[in-house]
């Protein structure tokens, strides 16, 4: 059976006694090694699940349990160490003057010894690619750079979650590119519960499951290919659906017979292909 | 108005051990009443220029003009603040430079510094509020109470109060969500349209640039990469490729679709309906045959 790392138990938030409910009674259970992908339009509660998670808010009803343990004031301490996260503006990350020292830095306040932390260093660094910036200051760095810092920050307290909170909102195509070939990677080799909130397609085709949240509920829980088959639907929402899907369901209309509901442009091809061969 | 380059270099601290050339013997021109597009990788130059349309930057060589304004080491404008009530600039985030006690007053703003009468500054703020879908019972709220969408739409309704003649943009749907990204890039393009503004977009999006711009210009390295309608640079995938840029995914698919079937289908902007009707055409084509 798969191991739950997180359960959120009919969860409700909101900001202060008077404030509208940002999240309405949501449950859902994330497990081992496993990558979900958040999406909704700004204001849906994709943002306060992530801070829900990590201690940065509490909820007011229901309840949270991360690796076995219930969240909540006391056992907060021990659950940060289990859930890392890296947010949107990589600017706001950096507290170390060198990339090295900004790694050791979450290291150092959980007591980690000298040699552990320095080959930890290493390791994380070379993981996400970026092992020949050791002593680099992180001004010199693209923002794709400094959100593998980030990442590499974060792998060094060894979390069992990763939390991506838009950490590629801010960055170019290429800076995109280098971070979702970078967490790939990583959740190849490592037992890592990967959590990315996005409104970036691509990542979300990406992911094993999607929880679509709507107003602060949670509107679906799907794969990415039954979430992008309902085009109308999330239009309604506000979300975007990929060019993919888009065409599958231009070339249904044009008479085309596609048989499936194509994640990607070669899956989409192959489809065709075998039309086309069939002929 | 029309808007020349002509040989424009930017140095940044020059004559020190840091200087930077930022703009390298740069020439372009931008029709007065065009949407222009300006693509380039991190670096490439782009919010250097920028900065010299409204004449926060200065060339260092070379000259820059903006209508009858003229910028170069040997002439400034005596009015600066004049081209600066002519050409507005959204910056990124602008929502980062709200200040005011309510949305009405953030408006005015712009207006005030430039000598705009109070009835006038009144008449836009009603205007533009709708113009850029804001409703007029925010006007009285504090811009910090609303959500970032809404604080977006108030910066830029600031820069519009003051009517400019040229708007440049710099990434102005960062950090927003799809529905509000498209709803304030429909509200440029219908602004563009309707007081025949000259657009000025700067992006890293290539579905934007190719879905609103009539001219693109690809910048690497402060210099002038390439330039043309958005057909014309969006087909050279491989010298946008040599620059790390991407080609819009149409123009990615129509590429993938040549190396399966072997046979092209031009890329000319067309719909993704009419992309499907092709695609029909070929698979039927290889039926009758």
């Amino acid at each position: 059976m798969r191991k739950k790392i997180i359960e959120f138990r009919n969860v409700s938030f909101r900001y202060g006694d008077e404030g509208p409910w940002v999240l309405k009674n949501c449950s859902f259970e994330i497990y081992e090694n496993e990558w979900v992908a958040i999406i909704g339009h700004n204001g849906s509660g994709k943002s306060t699940i992530a801070k829900l998670l990590n201690g940065l808010l509490f909820p007011q009803e229901g309840e949270i349990i991360i690796d076995g343990e219930v969240v909540n004031e006391e056992s907060i301490w021990n659950i940060r160490k289990e859930v890392g996260m890296v947010f949107q503006n990589p600017d706001n990350q950096f507290v170390g003057a060198t990339v090295q020292d900004d790694v050791a830095f979450g290291m150092e306040n959980r007591g980690v010894p000298r040699e552990e932390m320095k080959k930890r260093i290493i390791d994380t660094l070379a993981a996400v690619g970026m092992q020949d910036y050791r002593l680099t200051e992180p001004h010199r760095l693209s923002g794709g750079q400094k959100q593998r810092v980030a990442i590499a920050s974060v792998l060094a307290i060894a979390p069992k979650v990763l939390i991506l909170d838009e950490a590629t909102a801010m960055l170019d195509p290429s800076g995109r590119q280098e971070i979702m070939q970078t967490v790939a990677s990583i959740q190849g080799r490592e037992k890592l519960s990967l959590i990315t909130i996005t409104h970036d397609l691509q990542e979300v085709a990406q992911a094993d499951r999607v929880i679509v949240m709507n107003s602060g509920e949670i509107w679906k829980e799907q794969t990415p290919r039954e979430v992008f088959s309902q085009k109308e639907a999330l239009r309604e929402i506000g979300l975007d659906v990929p060019f993919v899907a888009i065409l599958a369901g231009e070339l249904k209309q044009a008479g085309v017979a596609i048989s499936t509901e194509p994640l990607n442009h070669k899956e989409l091809l192959e489809d065709l292909w075998t039309l086309h061969s069939r002929t | 108005m029309d808007i020349t380059f002509e040989n424009v270099t930017y140095i940044y601290q020059q004559n020190t051990p840091f200087a930077h050339k930022a703009i390298d013997d740069l020439s372009f021109q931008i029709k007065s009443g065009s949407y222009v597009a300006i693509i380039g990788h991190t670096g490439s130059g782009k919010s250097t220029l920028i900065q010299h349309l409204n004449g926060l930057a200065i060339p260092t060589e070379g000259k820059v003009s903006i209508g009858s304004y003229h910028l170069s080491k040997e002439e400034k404008p005596k009015d600066m603040k004049e081209l600066r009530s002519k050409v507005g600039v959204v910056f990124q985030y602008p929502e980062h430079q709200l200040f005011e006690e309510t949305v009405a007053k953030d408006i005015a703003f712009g207006p005030q510094n430039f000598g705009v009468s109070e009835a006038e500054i009144q008449n836009r703020i009603n205007e533009i509020t709708s113009a850029v879908g804001l409703d007029e019972s925010l006007l009285e709220r504090s811009p910090f109470d609303l959500s970032g969408g809404q604080m977006r739409r108030v910066a830029i309704a600031g820069v519009l109060a003051v009517k400019p003649d040229v708007l440049v943009l710099d990434e102005p749907t960062a950090g927003l969500d799809p529905r509000g990204q498209k709803e304030i890039m429909d509200m440029f393009y219908k602004l563009h349209q309707d007081q025949g503004l000259t657009t000025i977009l700067v992006t890293h999006s290539m579905e934007d640039a190719l879905k609103y711009a009539d001219h693109v210009l690809i910048l690497n390295k402060g210099t002038k990469y390439m330039e043309g309608s958005p057909e014309e640079v969006f087909s050279q995938k491989e010298a946008l490729q040599r620059v790390q840029l991407d080609v819009p995914e149409i123009v990615q698919f129509l590429d993938e679709f040549q190396e399966r079937f072997g046979t092209s289908i031009p890329f000319k902007k067309q719909s993704v309906k009419e992309l499907a009707e092709a695609i029909q055409q070929q698979i039927k084509g290889a039926e009758s045959t």
